[in-house]
């Protein structure tokens, strides 16, 4: 690794950490952010001259500040810039500042610089664009490809959200539990919303959305540094970690989905799943169950089955039937059945999604599951008016492709009888 | 004699690497890893997972579970070496090696090893 790229990623891991600090001081996003800048431009001038400090982060607190009070008094005096020699002695007063920044205040300048991006007046979309530009520093050029939006769209998408936080009232005193607690669950939800970002937008843009994977995993693994005994934080880290695993199996080579059931699972990323088990172990221990817990349980089960055969569906039910008690929802109604089919066979599923047809008459999955368990039923005619809603309902090129070589079966042999098709959903959730 | 190389570095900046940077890293390490193989020097190599995924036990009357790493510090364990070498500066060059394969600012600790069991049964696949 050159010393470029070693500078590069201190740089990329401190930012959370020295912007949230810098904002604390001066209470303003956009001095915050040039003061980074500023200590960001004399790391890269000083560091490969005088080696990297003992503590980069608190270096580019302390050097950002001292930079943006210099602007500030410049502006009113004219005055002089200290010499960057004398800036980059800091061995005393880093080690001061080290001391007088306690754990805590570290960990609530981290949340509230993500809690500002997922201000509850802004859109989804922005939160999400707002985070990656700010917490993650990724620029508006790789934040737009990875949108699939110009970038002159992104920029005045992040320059709308943040005039819209600028008016809102942003907390810069330390919370109390509670109100810290509510940060959090805002905070993972976002993280949450990243990571969808690029998970489901499978299809021909996946090496750009991939990206936005690997931030959310990053913000995840950053959470739970500062709150190591949090089971929920726990549970989506290895949500987040066992879902992306799966990432290099989930296409084939002509950008088709391929079913979770036919996934080659020697693909599957080994390391990513060792610490996302790892860590729902870990979360289980605290016998505080709640719904990134429960998913990350779920997928924790499909990770451990080395064949599909091996697949605990009974348990997955019961997971299912877990997370519809703490966060009822159609869709994961629509999840539960996959697995009913499995343990119950397509008869019962059915009957399972039935009754959720007026909430999810817009959804792909719904008619692509109802689909395959109308197949599996051999009520070919129905099944085939199903899978040509979930094409017209389409979200992506693959999942429109991938139901046309279901109906391409139907039509090839209409007298089929069964088939294993109950793994849409599992393959794309 | 066995000397254990530990392997400290700030894993947020580890973590940073892109899968490119990080693979360019172990390839890199790998070379060193197979001389010592080669010169039949290379013990147990272990590369740890992030220390969000330790657990602590804090012996006493009652033991304690805690979440999280031993110890929090600026620069964490993330993995470890066991190197036959039959001299200290043999394991410095051991070391030195090492360090120029992964240039980041972290540090190599040297600690002689005084028991050493090499144990059986780990299969080297499992993860």
């Amino acid at each position: 690794m050159t010393d470029l790229a070693w500078i590069n990623a201190a740089l990329t891991s401190a930012r959370p950490q020295a912007l949230g600090a810098l904002l604390r001081y001066f209470r303003d996003l956009d001095t915050a952010e040039e003061a980074f800048q500023d200590a960001c431009l004399r790391a890269l001038k000083t560091w490969p001259k005088n080696g990297p400090p003992r503590d980069p982060t608190a270096w580019l607190i302390f050097v950002g500040r001292n930079a943006a009070i210099d602007a500030v008094r410049r502006r009113g005096k004219q005055e002089a810039l200290p010499a960057d020699e004398l800036v980059s002695d800091l061995d005393d007063a880093e080690a001061a500042l080290v001391e007088r920044l306690d754990g805590a205040d570290y960990r609530d300048d981290v949340l509230r610089l993500l809690f500002i991006c997922c201000h509850p007046e802004l859109p989804a979309t922005q939160q999400i664009a707002l985070a990656l530009r700010i917490v993650s520093g990724l620029s508006v050029k790789q934040i737009a490809r990875a949108f699939l939006v110009s970038e002159s769209a992104m920029e005045q998408r992040i320059t709308r959200a943040k005039s819209r936080i600028a008016g809102a009232d942003v907390p810069f005193e330390a919370p109390d539990a509670v109100e810290r607690a509510e940060r959090l669950a805002a905070v993972a939800a976002m993280v949450y919303l990243i990571f969808n970002e690029g998970y489901s937008a499978i299809g021909g843009a996946v090496p750009m959305r991939a990206p936005l994977c690997d931030e959310a995993i990053r913000l995840a693994r950053l959470l739970l540094r500062l709150f190591q005994g949090e089971p929920e934080i726990m549970g989506l880290t290895a949500l987040l970690l066992l879902q992306h695993a799966r990432a290099p199996a989930r296409l084939d080579a002509d950008g088709c989905i391929v079913l979770l059931e036919d996934q080659d699972r020697s693909l599957w990323d080994r390391k990513m799943i060792a610490e996302g088990l790892a860590l729902i172990d870990k979360a289980m221990r605290h016998k505080r169950r709640g719904p990134y817990q429960v998913q990350a349980a779920i997928a924790a089960l499909h990770a451990r089955a080395a064949q599909p055969e091996d697949t605990d569906w009974a348990q997955i039910d019961l997971l299912y039937a877990a997370l519809e008690t703490l966060q009822p929802s159609p869709v994961v109604t629509l999840n539960r059945a996959v697995a009913v089919a499995k343990v119950r066979g397509p008869a019962a599923a059915l009957a399972m999604i039935e009754p959720l047809a007026p909430r999810l008459s817009g959804y792909f999955h719904f008619f692509g599951a109802k689909g395959a368990f109308l197949l599996q039923l051999g009520r070919a005619a129905e099944a085939r008016i199903a899978f040509d809603r979930a094409i017209a309902l389409a979200n992506t090129a693959a999942e429109a492709a991938h139901i046309r070589l279901h109906l391409d079966r139907l039509i090839k042999d209409s007298a089929i009888k069964g088939g294993t098709l109950g793994d849409d959903l599992q393959a794309s959730s | 004699m066995l000397y254990a190389i530990l392997c400290y570095d700030s894993e947020d900046v580890v973590g940073s690497w892109t899968k490119e940077e990080d693979d360019a890293v172990m390839a890199k390490l790998a070379v060193v890893q197979q001389k010592l193989a080669a010169e039949g020097r290379l013990g147990p190599v272990a590369r740890l997972l992030p220390t969000t995924a330790a657990t602590t036990i804090r012996k006493g009357r009652e033991p304690l579970v805690i979440d999280g790493p031993f110890a929090e510090t600026k620069e964490q364990l993330l993995g470890f070496y066991v190197v036959d070498c039959s001299t200290l500066d043999e394991a410095i060059e051991t070391a030195r090696d090492l360090a120029r394969a992964s240039s980041s600012a972290g540090a190599f600790e040297i600690r002689p090893i005084a028991i050493f069991k090499p144990g059986s049964g780990q299969g080297s696949d499992r993860a």
